[in-house]
């Protein structure tokens, strides 16, 4: 594998805290990602890896407790700060406009203008550099399947609207991608080639936290997983020290770990 | 439970088979040998909104120049049907930026004629200067439009609600400032001739243009550019289509919206000006059909009610459609009640094709 555990955590998240009233989502959480690995995060419906994930990326503000970026203690205030620091999130619902095209979702947001008075008076978009920069990020990938950049994101499939949705993740992420759910609507053929691209992103250098129901996908690409009971890190294991019914087993609570492979 | 359990799998192995016939490279390839001619011609008019608009200007204009003939196709009756639409092109401009965000403003007509009344009697009865006049009359404008949009991004009220009310707020307004009294061409003509200007014309090969009509073409190319050379047209599109993806794409559609209704105001004082120069006069009355004639020619025009899709130079064409009817049914010696039944038809027809393109894409 391509981690380094011996390395500075990428991320670190120390003792989270999240309420809603008396309701106590996230419960003194920590979560730790280290460079060039896959850490899934899986958990029961209402464990709290939702707003966990939320924190980490800004859409949530937490009551308590600390984020560290390399190190480094960082307060995000929207997604936009977190995205200004490079953490892009790949949410489940895409965040893509079907009606425009590959190039103009990989850019909206962070439009290209031209160079020179076009760009800073006119305001002119410079299409060409975008097309240009986006075809060469899908190719990257391998999602030149998409024959056309410049084709409407609706005429897309499924996968293939999701690799649009990774590329923009990987083309402006800098340090983190936090990927939601990316198999949950896929057919199996096309979940098989978002397991792939995430490989591939994660293989150039970009460590990701992947959120995941499907314990197939999550002991298939995953290098450590991060098991989340009860509002809190239950454990956090690796495909190889724990079986799925093991996995299962320490998210319901009928088995209890307290080791970490790593940091042990 | 086995027949519950045997189902999917049976699904899941044709769908792996599919794929594998399918390869890597050629799933899109198979996709489109597969299609009809019909199939194929639907795509066409998604991926060109404004083919289909077009495609009746011109069957209506070769239709009517058979049954009528010179007197139809002659440059001058061309260029009146050019001047006829010059106020609903401009107040469609407006229409359509609100349309695209899936928005609907039913007071743009009476934002022109409050706008109208206020340059006619700042410039009249108050004595200042026209260019001043006019410019206020735009500030006008550019206030309706920011109350319009405020209600909508700040009190979430829907675009249709808010603007039926504005619309019988403003119109009473510009009653009470009016006090209900028209201000006479020869008055205007006398005392502010730069209120009128855009209804003087120029001739090119003997089509009479009005100035109007040229600004009329001039915001269009304006608005053209800013909806597809600029990252601000992108948000536009993007608010419309999908708000919620817009906004976690760090998009802040609220400021988009607001921005939108804003610059809808201003275009709407603009038509203020052009329906000066068009009547003449300054009348609190006047283009209170401009509301429903504007969505008619963006309608007609291509750009979907549910917002993000659409052309602004459809609009042009939409409006140039009723315009080609209206003066073809009429100088076909037509009943004018058969213009209105037509205009009726084409919008039903207009909207079941949009209706017929969005659905079942592939």
């Amino acid at each position: 594998m391509t981690a380094h555990y011996d390395q500075q955590p990428i991320l670190q998240a120390r003792s989270i805290v999240k309420r809603y009233g008396s309701v106590t989502a996230i419960d003194h959480a920590d979560l730790t990602l280290y460079p060039g690995e896959i850490l899934a995060v899986i958990g029961d419906n209402g464990a709290g890896k939702s707003s966990l994930i939320k924190a980490l990326s800004g859409a949530l503000i937490p009551d308590e407790g600390e984020i560290l970026l390399d190190g480094k203690p960082v307060h995000f205030n929207s997604p936009m700060q977190a995205r200004e620091l490079g953490i892009e999130t790949v949410y489940q619902n895409l965040a893509v406009s079907p009606a425009l095209n590959i190039a103009d979702n990989l850019f909206l947001g962070r439009e290209l203008r031209k160079p020179g008075i076009l760009g800073s008076v006119f305001r002119m978009l410079d299409k060409r550099a975008m097309e240009e920069r986006a075809q060469a990020k899908m190719q990257e990938l391998g999602l030149m399947t998409i024959q056309n950049i410049s084709q409407a994101v609706e005429s897309l499939s499924g996968g293939q609207r999701q690799g649009v949705a990774v590329a923009r993740s990987a083309l402006f992420g800098s340090k983190v991608v936090i990927m939601d759910e990316p198999t949950a609507a896929l057919g199996v053929k096309e979940s098989r080639r978002v397991l792939n691209l995430i490989k591939e992103v994660r293989d150039r250098g970009l460590p990701i936290i992947l959120i995941s129901h499907n314990m197939p996908h999550v002991f298939e690409v995953a290098d450590r997983i991060h098991i989340h009971r009860l509002g809190k890190c239950a454990a956090t294991i690796t495909p190889d020290s724990h079986t799925m019914s093991e996995a299962v087993a320490i998210m319901t609570g009928a088995m209890e770990v307290n080791s970490d492979p790593v940091a042990a | 439970m086995s027949a519950a359990n045997s189902k999917p799998s049976v699904h899941i192995s044709d769908h792996d088979k599919v794929a594998d016939q399918a390869g890597s490279g050629s799933y899109v390839a198979n996709f489109e040998a597969k299609e009809s001619p019909l199939e194929r011609f639907k795509k066409f008019l998604h991926k060109y909104p404004v083919a289909a608009p077009t495609i009746v200007l011109i069957l209506a204009i070769i239709g009517f120049s058979a049954i009528i003939g010179d007197r139809f196709l002659h440059p001058f009756n061309l260029s009146l049907i050019l001047q006829q639409v010059t106020i609903i092109g401009v107040i469609g401009i407006a229409q359509t930026l609100i349309i695209l965000t899936a928005g609907i403003d039913l007071s743009v007509g009476a934002i022109m004629v409050l706008a109208s009344v206020v340059m006619g009697r700042m410039a009249i009865d108050h004595g200042i200067e026209a260019w001043l006049a006019l410019l206020i009359g735009i500030g006008v404008g550019a206030i309706t439009g920011l109350i319009n949009g405020s209600l909508i991004t700040r009190f979430k009220l829907p675009p249709f609600i808010a603007t039926l009310g504005s619309w019988n707020v403003f119109f009473a307004l510009n009653l009470w400032y009016s006090k209900s009294e028209t201000i006479r061409s020869q008055e205007i003509a006398n005392n502010a001739p730069l209120l009128q200007w855009l209804g003087e014309t120029v001739t090119f090969f003997g089509a009479r243009l009005t100035y109007g009509s040229l600004l009329m073409l001039a915001l269009f190319v304006l608005i053209w550019y800013a909806l597809n050379w600029t990252a601000w047209g992108r948000h536009v599109y993007a608010t419309g289509d999908d708000p919620a993806a817009a906004k976690l794409a760090g998009i802040r559609t609220d400021r988009v919206l607001l921005s939108v209704y804003v610059l809808a105001g201003i275009v709407c004082a603009i038509g203020a000006w052009v329906l000066i120069g068009r009547i003449g006069s300054v009348s609190p009355q006047a283009g209170y059909t401009t509301n429903l004639d504007s969505i008619t020619a963006v309608v007609i025009g291509g750009c979907s009610l549910f917002g993000g899709r659409g052309s602004i130079f459809g609009t042009l064409i939409g409006a140039l459609v009723v315009g080609v009817f209206r003066n073809g049914l009429a100088l076909a010696g037509v009943d004018v009640l058969w213009q209105e039944f037509t205009v009726g038809i084409l919008i039903i027809v207009a909207v079941g094709v949009d209706q017929w393109i969005r659905r079942g894409k592939a």
